[in-house]
């Protein structure tokens, strides 16, 4: 048996287009190293040069996020079920936008205050 | 408890009702578990943002930012624009919502009705042409207000003050409460004066995992984390599917009577995860959880029969939380 990987669109590239990928390991860790081994590169999107999760993406185990489970020390058995997302909780839009004009709350309050 | 001199006095003392039929059994002389729900949809316009509205435009007028007649803009195709809406109006501001064209009739007529002006962007963009259009209004009208829910501290701070203490005073037994994941105030907020109050509290986040058309990104890099979000704050974080916050939504109203939108599913669907886990380890457990809003803003989408399927494929591409 395996533990099931579910690719998010933007990471398919890695993974030759293929939306579920298979791999093996005790941890989450040696389940991106076993992983990268096939699919180069993926992990380096994945994990940052500290040697942490990247801040906008996000693991799930089992639906289950890893950062509550010790991240990458979260331990894995086989037949899990592994989700890799981008981090944008709530939507694309609402986010988004909003992002793109907190600069514009900024510069509103440096408005209302000086006024 | 019954009256108030206006409607904003009404905001918040919603009803926290026990789950009979939905709570798992347990054996015989093992401790009980029960799931509670707080009914948010009790509120004005009948979500949870209402709190956070009403503080947010109390926050921006102690600031000073909002004066008589100011313009309020906001990102949102939700339940924060119908919220901001209605307290905009009894403040006396005026409201501009930036939203995707193809957001559900009820949305638009709902905002229009409370008195918004709507400024679509075209759905055919996906995000990147909603963030141009929401980036161009910004620059041509510099003296609008943003209140900016994804970072605004008045927003968590409505659930410290208010959700709270209230589900504390209700159920002083709390041992976990779950909420939906969005801009993270409910968390943020409830989370941090339960952990302040109770020992061993499990702070449980659910957030909905849309299709993957929704997230319109095209690289990692383009993610976002809401600037109010701490992790420290929750115990664990559930990503629920569309199908299991579709059924779950259903069990509500079949087993419970409780008619509520998708992402109250998603929640109670974390609920029930933990509320098993507790009967497997022989705990006792008051799990409390949010019900956002009401279904009645949902029930253009057609998933409240038919299928489990048929629901996914309605739902799949839109945002249902």
């Amino acid at each position: 048996m395996a533990i099931e990987v579910r690719i998010p669109t933007i990471l398919r590239s890695y993974t030759g287009g293929a939306k579920v990928v298979e791999g093996s390991g005790d941890t989450l860790a040696d389940l991106l190293t076993d992983l990268d081994s096939r699919h180069a590169g993926l992990r380096g999107r994945l994990v940052t040069d500290a040697g942490a999760l990247h801040r906008f993406v996000n693991v799930y185990v089992n639906d289950e996020d890893v950062r509550f489970l010790g991240a990458l020390d979260a331990k894995l058995n086989d037949g899990d079920s592994v989700t890799i997302l981008p981090a944008v909780a709530g939507g694309a839009f609402g986010f988004a936008a909003a992002a793109a004009i907190a600069s514009h709350a900024v510069s509103a309050r440096a408005t209302a205050a000086a006024r | 408890m019954a009256r108030y001199d206006s409607l904003l006095d009404a905001c918040g003392g919603t009803p926290l009702v026990g789950l009979p039929r939905l709570s798992p059994t347990v054996p015989d002389g093992a401790p009980p578990v029960r799931l509670w729900a707080k009914l948010e949809d009790r509120n004005p316009t009948g979500s949870i943002k209402d709190r956070a509205a009403l503080f947010m435009v109390r926050a921006a007028e102690e600031a000073g930012r909002l004066r008589a007649g100011d313009t309020i803009l906001e990102p949102t195709s939700g339940n924060t624009g119908i919220s901001l809406a209605m307290v905009a109006k009894l403040r006396g501001y005026r409201l501009v919502c930036v939203m995707p064209e193809n957001v559900s009739t009820e949305r638009v007529q709902l905002l229009r009705m409370y008195g918004a002006e709507i400024i679509f962007s075209p759905a055919a963009g996906g995000s990147n042409q909603a963030v141009a259009t929401a980036k161009q209004i910004a620059a041509e009208h510099p003296d609008w207000v943003m209140l900016y829910q994804y970072g605004n501290e008045a927003n968590a701070r409505a659930h410290y003050e208010t959700t709270g203490p209230e589900l504390l005073h209700d159920l002083p037994g709390v041992t976990h409460f779950v909420a939906g994941l969005g801009t993270t105030g409910t968390l943020m907020g409830t989370g941090r004066y339960l952990r302040e109050k109770v020992d061993g509290i499990q702070i449980v986040a659910a957030e909905p995992r849309y299709g993957e058309l929704v997230y319109g990104l095209r690289n990692i890099d383009e993610g976002y984390v809401p600037e109010l979000y701490d992790a420290g704050v929750l115990s664990r974080r559930f990503s629920v599917g569309t199908r299991d916050a579709v059924l779950r939504t259903r069990q509500l109203v079949e087993v419970e009577g409780i008619f509520a939108g998708f992402s109250t599913g998603a929640i109670l669907h974390a609920a029930l995860a933990v509320a098993h886990e507790a009967v497997r380890d022989g705990r006792r457990a008051d799990v409390a959880f949010v019900v956002c809003d009401g279904g009645w803003k949902y029930l253009s989408t057609g998933a409240y029969g038919g299928t489990l399927a048929d629901a996914e494929d309605a739902l799949d591409g839109q945002l249902w939380a």
